[in-house]
């Protein structure tokens, strides 16, 4: 039997691609809120916060360190399994790739050893400033990404010359490259599509330790921030996701079509899908809950206003729908939950103040993070698979960008390591996160001081930063011993 | 001088900083298992533990170049070492989460595996990388499509495999040399002999490397014909090794240090010599050979991304400089450790 290079290599790059990316969109999102969070206690001096960064700050290195193992196969992946496709992007591609790495993965790692490592060794202004570049180097890695995947959407700043197997695109103009015109609604879509991750994370682990009454006040002061910056944040996605949505009717209307299972032109308005079973075969979407017109109105504020079909589109050249379809609602039921949830959540804290009381609440944010990472690859897969069959869309076929020298069993051997290797990590991560998160922060003890004391020894703290760091020497190894021994016996 | 010359420089320059940095990580690694204490074990890890990661953006950041400005030679090189790239993609992932996941818990077994697995991955990547350059000087059977046409065994000759071995044998030297100036005590004299050790099992293969390289492949050395200054870079190479272990005995090991950096970025710039101006050598007929021009981008692309470059390294090394400069000093176990 002949292997399918094509469909192997695909299934590979899907593979890689989505194990990779449960990592970058929480170094993104949890980044920011470390920003916030460190930032608040250089404020108030209020030791809670200290711990609370702290705290998450090594959930932040564990994931950021399989990001980094991780990422280093996507950049790789593109030429090895993609060369055909590299040689013909190389030009425009390639530059942004360059750029991702020289602007942001130094930025990143270089401050992230600070960040990590560097608590006693810098005072606590120039820890905060490291936590900031890398939180910006995380955007900033997002930028460039978002850059080039968006080329690939909607290719714009070049040239194509030569013909056959020697096509390849040219840049003419960086800047309509980098300003293609997609870049920007997808990049503002996917950060905060990050963020939004970021802060259900947040909430998931502190909602978890309410519940337990563990760590209570901390947890309710990061559980606060997190709710805060999620309702702000998922609003946000809202808004941008329908600026998105515009913008791929215009550019790649065939993969908007695919989206909302939009099978054939007629002359009125086109129906929105709420949910439905499309049919390929068939060319319909079975037993679904629509809103007439709603299409229309969505992106032409009129209820009438026809919509490009699939049917406008060739056989060869149309996206498949199901996996689409199903993706970008089950995204869009993600993003409405998001909202629903966070609102709730803020009438309950701020109006009621009732909500750590609620538990069913609490269990609710535990597992919500679920939701923001089904969320971050559902967006994804749609936008991906809904690019098909082109790798860059309307220049190049996905079929015609692999790799000629490699054949469909070397494909099918590393597609076999990566599951084996990306199997054991993830269920080495899990193993850690969880064990992280079981020992806690460190808590405040604080039963003899006064708070005029605490506020005296937080300034303090924050003008000497050698007896800041002596104090964190002396204090820490105890409790850490001490709580480790617990959770030994709880883990018995 | 142009462009595409200029980055086949910045290539060899970040191919020297990426094999300088991340070499003394690897041979941490690659020595990884000569102690047996667990404290010990924990020394070696944090000693660079601060550091790797950035150290590693050398290669992702050489690799993302040479995809903007040789994309011929990213796609032919890549996909025609396939497997051997799985395997050092493989390698890197271990090395990474051996780290970060070593000390994470008490259980015996669990720091065993992951000790294990530190010092295989990085003994395994840079043996690799030793292959990928000994294929390199060789040539690869490159066909007039610019496409690889041989197996993943051609690419396991004897020379390259020899290469491979050197590397193994320098990265440990350098790596040792970088232990010593970070550590201290009991382990800082078990780490003298390893530096004796290493800098003796180099010497002989580094000896025995350059007379097969100069018997068996003298297309190496037609370069110098023409540019005669580079005979300096031969010079310096010389001085440099004989320069390490001299250091060593006089006990300045930040001198012993400095010439192993020196030699690795004189290797790096002989290997450049050899290939110049090709990037990969056909072992079919040299008129396939990617070179720095046929496997180009635009000079248009050159030109952005030597802006990119002039923007971006000065920037890069500030803050390299700042972080290399806050972990300064020996190693200590703190509870930020891994």
């Amino acid at each position: 039997m002949e292997l399918d290079v094509v469909m192997l290599s695909r299934i590979q790059f899907a593979l890689t691609i989505m194990f990779h990316y449960l990592f970058p969109p929480l170094s993104i999102g949890l980044g920011i809120l470390l920003v916030f969070m460190e930032g608040m206690f250089l404020k108030t001096g209020d030791k809670q916060y200290e711990n609370m960064t702290r705290f998450f700050t090594k959930l932040f290195a564990v994931n950021f360190a399989l990001g980094v193992a991780t990422g280093i196969v996507m950049e790789f992946q593109f030429g090895t399994n993609w060369a055909t496709y590299s040689r013909f992007v190389g030009d425009v591609f390639g530059s942004a790739l360059a750029a991702e790495g020289i602007f942001a993965f130094f930025l990143e790692s270089g401050f992230l050893a600070i960040l990590v490592f560097g608590w006693d060794k810098v005072s606590p202004r120039m820890h905060f400033f490291s936590t900031v570049m890398v939180s910006l180097g995380s955007i900033f890695s997002a930028v460039w990404i978002v850059v080039a995947n968006s080329w690939q959407q909607t290719p714009a700043g070049f040239h194509v010359v030569g013909e056959g197997i020697n096509a390849r695109a040219e840049i003419t103009d960086f800047w309509a490259m980098v300003f293609n015109p997609s870049s920007v609604d997808r990049l503002v879509h996917v950060i905060l599509g990050a963020f939004i991750l970021g802060a259900f994370f947040v909430m998931s682990i502190t909602a978890y330790y309410i519940i337990k009454k563990k760590h209570l006040e901390l947890s309710k002061k990061a559980f606060t921030i997190a709710l805060v910056f999620g309702a702000v944040v998922s609003i946000g996605e809202l808004v941008s996701g329908h600026f998105q949505a515009n913008t791929v009717s215009k550019t790649q209307p065939a993969k908007l079509a695919a989206f909302e299972g939009h099978f054939t032109t007629k002359d009125g308005g086109a129906d929105m899908w709420i949910l439905g079973i499309p049919d390929e075969e068939e060319e319909r979407v079975k037993y679904g809950i629509k809103i007439p017109g709603g299409l229309s109105f969505l992106l032409h504020e009129d209820f009438s206003t026809p919509v490009t079909a699939l049917d406008q589109f060739p056989k060869e050249d149309r996206p498949p729908v199901v996996i689409p379809f199903y993706m970008y609602h089950l995204m869009i039921a993600c993003g409405m939950f998001f909202i629903f949830i966070t609102l709730l959540g803020l009438f309950f804290r701020f109006v009621t103040k009732t909500i750590f009381e609620k538990r069913w609440l609490m269990w609710i944010f535990v597992f919500a993070v679920l939701g923001a990472y089904a969320a971050n690859q559902a967006g994804w897969i749609a936008a991906e698979v809904g690019r098909q069959p082109w790798v860059v869309y309307g220049l190049l076929r996905t079929s015609d960008g692999i790799s000629k020298a490699v054949v469909g069993e070397q494909v099918l051997i590393s597609i076999l390591m990566f599951s084996f290797v990306y199997a054991l990590l993830f269920a080495v991560w899990v193993f850690v996160m969880n064990s992280k998160i079981q020992h806690g922060p460190e808590d405040v003890q604080m039963p003899l001081e006064t708070t005029e004391g605490g506020l005296l020894e937080a300034a303090a703290r924050l003008a000497n930063p050698a007896g800041y760091s002596m104090m964190g020497d002396n204090e820490e190894p105890e409790t850490e011993t001490k709580t480790e021994t617990d959770n030994e016996k709880e883990a018995e | 001088m142009d462009l595409n010359i200029i980055w086949f420089g910045i290539l060899g320059v970040l191919l020297a900083g990426y094999a300088i940095l991340d070499g003394f990580d690897l041979g941490v690694g690659i020595l990884h298992l000569s102690v047996k204490d667990d404290t010990e074990r924990r020394l070696l890890m944090n000693s660079i533990g601060p550091l790797w990661d950035g150290n590693e953006v050398w290669l992702v950041t050489f690799g993302g170049a040479l995809f903007a400005t040789m994309p011929h030679a990213y796609a032919t090189a890549f996909s025609g070492f396939y497997l051997a790239f799985m395997l050092l993609l493989c390698a890197l992932i271990f090395r990474a989460v051996s780290m970060e996941f070593r000390s994470k818990s008490e259980n015996k077994i669990w720091r065993k595996a992951w000790d294990v697995s530190f010092f295989g991955a990085s003994s395994l990547a840079t043996f690799l990388f030793g292959v990928a350059v000994g294929n390199l000087i060789v040539g690869m059977p490159i066909g007039a499509d610019k496409e690889f046409a041989g197996t993943f065994f051609g690419l396991l000759n004897p020379y390259s495999l020899l290469v491979g071995v050197l590397s193994v044998a320098l990265f440990a030297m350098h790596g040792s040399i970088y232990l010593y100036l970070k550590t201290s005590g009991e382990l800082q004299a078990k780490i003298k002999h390893w530096m004796w050790t290493t800098f003796g099992i180099f010497m002989t293969l580094y000896l025995l490397t350059t007379i097969v390289t100069l018997i068996k492949l003298p297309a190496v050395t037609r370069n110098f014909e023409t540019m005669p200054l580079a005979w300096i870079a031969v010079v310096l190479n010389i001085l440099a090794i004989a320069n390490i272990p001299r250091a060593i005995y006089k006990e300045k090991p930040v001198y012993a240090f400095a010439s192993s950096c020196l030699t690795i970025a004189a290797l790096v710039f002989l290997f450049g010599m050899a290939l110049f101006p090709n990037l990969i050598v056909s072992s079919i007929n040299p008129e396939y050979s990617l070179t720095i021009y046929n496997a180009a981008s635009s000079q248009k692309t050159l030109g952005i991304a030597l802006t990119i470059a002039i923007i971006g390294m000065p920037i890069v090394l500030a803050y390299t400089a700042i972080v290399y400069w806050v972990f300064r000093g020996k190693v200590e176990l703190g509870k930020f450790s891994y």
